[in-house]
């Protein structure tokens, strides 16, 4: 199964030009090594500050865009992996040995459950699964399941 | 109204925004306008002036009108009207009337609205225009300039930056290039039959040298350098879809990304390279590895002999898959390279085979393939040649034949941190004990 | 430039079970194919609802679990791409092409991603050198397996 692994951001991150504290990475980066070294770890990223992001309203045909950045820290994302393990829990035990982005107070750290194409066998017929199967498949842009 | 004050700032901030707006627009939306235009005008270089026009019109009517919500039609009914009043103008100097009258009808008649045209027409006409740049008769440099401009997107500027070449250099080159197609009437068609291999080969070797370009690009180079290896790779991924069938062409593009996933580690913060073997491997993109390996999946996957990009990209998979070097599954990459060898046999190759050998056979097996190349013509002059033959009679315990391979090899680099590491090896052949 | 283009949860998304419209689904897909035809994306996925999912807090070295579901629909992630384009307003005139991702009134948040270049102020190879040799004399430094 995959799941993604989403940090949320602080104000400290959020702050205009933000860089991440370097002793941090190197902790980071150690534990990212493990991850790696067992085999879970299929991508990961950091996220600059919203400040330099956008986000898009939509409402029926309509679009709207709005510049960053945006406030409530805690609802932004500042970074993420994507994990192959054999459930839930493993993705929680791996999550739990992580340092904590935010040494000096506190962090969160969201776990979801990533959809393969064979969930959608309830709404897709057989063929149009393959098919998106097929697609992805094809892809060398995926994170494929394993 | 100040240059200081607050709403020249804020509406100075706007224009720049909108601007990289339309530049971005261009970039999506450009090498389709171009590709529906060469089929309308059957004149690519007619078409890419006239595209720009229409660019140029976007740019002086859009900060009022805004983005029109469909970008590419609105680029295109522009383009079709100038090029119906530049027929008409032209008409009597250049033309006879019923041919006039013909593609003024056929301009007149066709839908400004791409999206209403089928897919498989875009296809056909992206994939026409990427043959008609890459055609042969252009020189290789003219290839990639061409390329760049109608299907990247690029303007003469960022394409003189990213080669390090004066713009009117390139700008004569785009237009050379654009005059021998007119000139030698080169089709707006897909290659068929025997033909295709041979001209897809040529497509692949410009998005090659468009790549290569960017990678050797070095710290403190113009960012539109490195970039390169980002449009050779999205060029290489267009060029995927709308051929997907071709195998060399999932190859190549396995090779750039798995090439690219080393960028991070490749060089040093001061800008010197890292060998292979040195790099730290926990900082190459696992996903732009797992992207490569699937490309080489799908290559796979459709059964034909394996060409000269496939293959390197299987090599630098080998590497890739490797935690760590000692993990590197050499027989495999010797396997690999002797099947290169056989279909585009060269001595750099060979001296690749050479090292490969080396360590999967043990150094004497690598140091026999060495010595048959030592009369080499065309590696002379090539360092890496006593490099690797110094490194082989290193570890056979043969010091001052390594010691004179080192200094030789030395002398030939041009690389200053290169010259010193050799160098240093050199010495070390004196001091070392001869069990190390 | 390589952007997060991430699409929010709404209620609806959010339900337990909830799969997305078949209809929706297909259209997306036709989307994503344009994407890729255009070359430009590098990995996409979407997300089980949060019911399917868990937090974890971090408070100094305690670590607290925290099941799914999780209210604020808007706070979440249904989905996600990641591209490779030249600038934010490639990003977003892309955004704009794409099919509304929800049946209701939706948001996409667009994130430009840190490339290791962006950290050369604060990483340089001496000072992680040092780091490292520094943290190898621990006597307590879990040795790295």
């Amino acid at each position: 199964m995959r799941f993604m692994v989403i940090v949320k951001s602080t104000p400290e991150a959020e702050k205009e030009g933000a860089l991440p504290d370097p002793e941090l990475m190197l902790e980071m980066g150690k534990y990212n090594e493990e991850l790696s070294k067992a085999g879970v770890l299929l991508a990961l990223d950091g996220l600059h500050p919203s400040s330099k992001g956008a986000r898009v309203k939509f409402s029926g045909k309509n679009r709207t865009v709005i510049d960053g950045p945006f406030t409530e820290a805690k609802e932004l994302i500042a970074g993420f992996s994507i994990l192959q393990v054999n459930s839930l829990e493993e993705a929680i035990e791996w999550v739990k040995r992580a340092p904590n982005c935010n040494p000096a107070g506190d962090s969160e750290v969201e776990i979801r459950q990533v959809f393969e194409m064979e969930d959608f066998a309830p709404i897709l017929s057989e063929e149009q699964i393959q098919h998106k199967v097929a697609k992805r498949a094809e892809l060398p842009n995926q994170t494929a399941n394993k | 109204m100040s240059a200081t004050d607050p709403h020249h700032a804020t509406q100075q901030a706007t224009d720049q925004a909108l601007h990289r707006t339309i530049e971005a627009v261009w970039r999506i939306e450009s090498a389709r306008v171009i590709a529906g235009l060469t089929r309308l005008t059957r004149d690519v270089g007619l078409a890419e002036d006239l595209a720009q026009e229409a660019l140029l019109a976007a740019l002086e009517q859009w900060p009022r009108s805004g983005v029109p919500d469909n970008p590419a039609a609105w680029l295109t009914a522009t383009a079709k009207h100038r090029a119906i009043d530049l027929f008409r103008r032209n008409a009597v100097a250049r033309r006879k009337h019923e041919e006039l009258a013909r593609e003024l009808e056929a301009l007149e008649q066709t839908s400004p609205d791409l999206d209403s045209t089928l897919d498989n027409t875009i296809s056909d006409d992206l994939l026409r225009l990427v043959f008609i740049a890459c055609h042969p008769i252009l020189p290789a440099d003219s290839r990639a300039a061409l390329t760049l401009r109608l299907l990247g997107g690029l303007t003469t500027d960022e394409i003189a930056r990213a080669f390090l070449t004066p713009e009117p250099t390139i700008a004569q080159r785009i237009v050379r290039a654009k005059r021998t197609l007119a000139d030698k009437h080169i089709p707006f068609e897909i290659p068929r039959g025997p033909e295709l291999a041979a001209r897809l080969s040529s497509v692949l070797e410009v998005i090659y040298l468009i790549f290569n370009e960017g990678y050797s690009a070095t710290t403190g180079d113009d960012l539109m350098r490195p970039a390169l290896c980002e449009d050779a790779l999205r060029l290489g991924r267009i060029l995927a879809e709308l051929t997907p069938t071709e195998p060399e062409v999932h190859g190549l593009v396995a090779l750039m990304e798995i090439q690219a996933s080393r960028t991070r580690a490749r060089i040093t913060s001061t800008g010197e390279p890292v060998l292979l073997f040195d790099q730290n491997r926990a900082q190459w993109d696992q996903l732009l590895i797992h992207r490569g390996l699937t490309a080489i999946e799908r290559a796979h996957k459709i059964n034909a002999v394996r060409g000269p990009y496939l293959l390197q990209a299987e090599i630098a998979a080998c590497h890739a898959r490797a935690r760590t070097p000692s993990e590197t599954d050499w027989p495999r990459i010797v396997i690999l390279y002797t099947e290169l060898a056989q279909i585009t046999p060269s001595p750099v190759i060979e001296l690749n085979r050479a090292v490969a050998v080396s360590m999967a056979q043990g150094p004497q097996a690598g140091l026999t393939l060495v010595d048959a190349l030592a009369s080499e013509p065309s590696l002379a002059r090539y360092h890496l040649l006593p490099s690797v033959r110094a490194d082989l009679l290193y570890k056979l315990g043969r010091r001052p034949e390594a010691r004179s391979d080192f200094v030789r090899a030395a002398a030939l680099t041009l690389n200053t941190r290169e010259r010193d590491l050799l160098l240093a090896r050199a010495a070390s052949c004196e001091t070392d004990p001869i069990n190390s | 430039m390589r952007f997060m283009v991430i699409v929010k949860a709404t209620p609806e998304s959010e339900k337990e079970g909830a799969l997305p419209d078949a209809q929706g689904l297909l259209e997306m897909g036709k989307f994503n194919e344009e994407l890729i035809r255009a070359g430009i994306v590098l990995a996409m996925d979407g997300l089980h609802p949060s019911s399917k999912g868990a937090r974890v807090k971090f408070s100094g070295n305690s670590r607290t679990v925290i099941d799914g579901p999780f209210t604020e629909a808007k706070e979440l992630i249904a989905g996600f791409w990641l591209w490779q384009v030249k600038s934010l307003e490639e990003a977003i005139e892309w955004v704009k092409r794409c099919p509304n991702p929800h049946a209701s009134d939706s948001e996409i948040e667009i994130r430009q991603v840190f490339e290791m270049e962006d950290f050369a102020p604060i990483l340089s190879e001496e000072q992680i050198q040092h780091k490292v040799a520094k943290r190898a004399q621990l006597p307590n430094q879990t040795a790295n397996q």
